[in-house]
């Protein structure tokens, strides 16, 4: 490195926003709108966790009776992702509702084909939004994509009141009336709320584990002033979700320099035009983080994040490029140190990148772990259960 | 200001027809009367952060700069040329919001799209050739993805596993603890009447429309799904 660098990266070590160049509080006009009746504030409940903002701003995560605003991709191709959030969620003991009233947010498309509108996204948000206040529940949203856009479609509705009228003539149709949540919430926020708590579960030692963190674009470029940032890591000059938590954990994150740059999923890309893709996620994520950071896995905290790194290595090997690593989100880290099975509940039969040998780094016997999700998969083959359930998985 | 003749590109990278003036400028005024607009551009300092954060840029004859420079230059001749040739290789991260000027070159682009698509640019149908079946399962299904889409001949290049859940799927998706994920069609179970209220947003927010001007079959078989789905259950769209 050459001395120039070193003296800016020492500048940068902990950073200070000045306060005349903050940002204002969303939340004044999100509540001047309820008092004139535009719409209803569905409120964070108790028991909540407060934790800083990119600006400062302190956000409320709520710790329980949540509605899982679920994801497309995790729930269709990464299936341990989304159990691996509610398992831990139950482990801890917080009740929360997985709805069948939920729609996609439709962004994928949305930022894929174009196949939409402005009114359209915020009328499928707001209908979302009705839907889990119907519940009592309040909406904790697993996509990155999703809590980015939504973020979006808040701002859009708070600047233009000829949006809002769209959208309440839209919603009248169904019966539902405007609503917006106090706080648009990440599941991977809750996981960095909720990190000690995690940690005093903790069953597995992460020690000598090391991760490199992939932050996603949606969650933090989005929006930004409504991303989760800590003084205490990285100077608050990245997002502190994920990294908090593998802290937490105890396991070592390792930096590399390609960290700002997205995975290469596209929306569009990643389904028809996966050349773009692959050679992104390879070139510039995967093999920089292994020639600068060896990890023993890439944690990140969105679905088109997790599918893009993990699926795009498999063509590349084939080219020898340096690739190998297995990828994961946070939830089905924080689930395996709280002692989920690997199969049953983190599904890592799912994904593409060989991760057995971080397996046994941590410890697990993956081929007896293998032999006994078979055994359930014998089990529902001849019938003797209709499905897995979360107390088989436990069993 | 007068229209620059910037063709960076060559002529022969997509096939596209020229079209008058008028046309090219009613199209630069859509972009411009969408509601988001004027959140989306404040002007260009020409410091090249955006593209240098642009993973599209890397891979593609592509600059999230000249979006914004053209649009704030009102170069309507250089716009079309970028609503045929450049916006779909966008990747819709939004690494160019750290722009210091406050732009959304992201935004614009999807703006951009949008009008391709209302005004069936041969850009737009071009790009959505492959995709239908994508929309198909969005706009009917309510979800994006579902696990039957993996399959080995859609996904070679994902590896062997592929097979394994295709192999596998309905034994896989029942050992799923979550009761929402026993789907193998869908991301998971969505209620009937939550897809209809979709149905009725599609309808009334025009995006059923939007589908007409770039893929009439596809457009044709969704209307008839959602006009049969609604008369069943009494709804008037």
């Amino acid at each position: 490195m050459t001395a120039p660098v070193d003296v800016v990266l020492r500048k940068k070590e902990r950073f200070e926003r000045g306060t005349e160049r903050l940002p204002g509080d969303f939340h004044e006009e999100l509540f001047r709108l309820e008092e004139e009746g535009e719409w209803i504030v569905d409120r964070v409940r108790e028991p909540y966790v407060e934790v800083p903002t990119k600006y400062g701003r302190t956000k409320k995560i709520p710790k329980a009776h949540l509605w899982h605003h679920k994801s497309c991709g995790q729930c269709g191709h990464i299936p341990g992702y989304s159990t691996s959030i509610f398992w831990v969620m139950r482990k801890l003991g917080y009740d929360y509702h997985d709805p069948r009233d939920q729609t996609s947010c439709t962004a994928w498309n949305y930022y894929a084909s174009a196949t939409s509108n402005s009114t359209a996204q915020a009328a499928v948000a707001l209908r979302n939004f009705a839907a889990a206040r119907e519940t009592g529940y309040f909406p904790l949203i697993h996509c990155g994509t999703s809590y980015g856009h939504y973020k979006e479609v808040r701002e859009e509705l708070l600047l233009h009141p000829e949006l809002r009228q769209q959208v309440r003539d839209i919603l009248a149709k169904l019966g539902k009336p405007l609503v917006m949540p106090e706080e648009i919430v990440h599941y991977s926020e809750w996981f960095y709320a909720m990190r000690q708590e995690i940690a005093a579960h903790q069953v597995r030692n992460f020690d000598g584990i090391a991760v490199t963190v992939h932050p996603a674009c949606h969650y933090y470029k989005l929006v930004e002033g409504d991303a989760i940032y800590d003084p205490d890591i990285y100077g608050g000059q990245r997002t502190a979700v994920v990294t908090g938590l593998a802290e937490a954990l105890g396991a070592e994150v390792r930096s590399y320099s390609t960290w700002f740059d997205c995975c290469g999923f596209g929306f569009r890309h990643i389904l028809v035009q996966r050349d773009f893709t692959r050679s992104f996620a390879t070139q510039r994520k995967i093999e920089v983080m292994k020639e600068e950071a060896d990890p023993d896995v890439v944690l990140t905290h969105d679905t088109g994040c997790v599918t893009t790194l993990d699926k795009s290595q498999f063509a590349a090997r084939a080219h020898d490029r340096n690739v190998g690593v297995p990828v994961m989100s946070e939830a089905q880290f924080a689930a395996l140190a709280m002692g989920a099975h690997p199969y049953r509940v983190c599904q890592l039969h799912w994904h593409s990148a060989d991760y057995r040998p971080f397996l046994e780094r941590m410890g697990i016997d993956w081929e007896a772990a293998w032999a006994e999700f078979e055994a359930d998969v014998k089990r529902l083959e001849r019938g003797e259960i209709e499905f897995l359930t979360w107390e088989d998985v436990d069993a | 200001m007068a229209e620059t003749s910037a063709l960076y590109k060559s002529d022969d990278v997509a096939g596209y027809p020229e079209v008058a003036h008028d046309v090219k400028a009613r199209l630069f005024d859509e972009v411009k009367a969408d509601l988001r607009f004027p959140d989306y551009l404040y002007g260009c300092y020409e410091c090249g952060i955006c593209v240098a954060a642009c993973p599209s840029a890397r891979f593609y004859d592509f600059s999230p700069r000249r979006i914004a420079q053209a649009i704030a230059r009102e170069d309507v001749a250089l716009v079309y040329q970028q609503m045929e040739e450049d916006i779909w290789e966008c990747s819709q991260c939004f690494s160019c919001v750290r722009c210091p000027r406050g732009n959304n070159p992201g935004g614009l682009i999807t703006i951009m799209r949008e009008v391709a698509i209302n005004n069936g640019l041969a850009s737009a149908r071009e790009a959505l050739e492959g995709y239908s079946r994508i929309i198909y399962k969005i706009m009917s299904t309510g979800t994006q993805v579902s696990p039957d889409m993996l399959q080995p001949d859609a996904f070679p290049d994902w590896g062997p596993e592929v097979k394994d859940v295709s192999d596998n799927l309905a034994l896989w998706r029942r050992a799923l603890p979550p009761e929402t994920l026993h789907t193998t069609s869908t991301g998971w179970d969505v209620a009937e009447r939550t897809l209809i209220e979709l149905y009725v947003i599609w309808l009334e927010s025009g995006v059923l429309e939007m589908i007409r001007e770039v893929d009439e079959g596809l457009h044709a078989i969704l209307e008839e799904i959602m006009q049969d789905r609604l008369e069943e259950e009494g709804i008037e769209p």
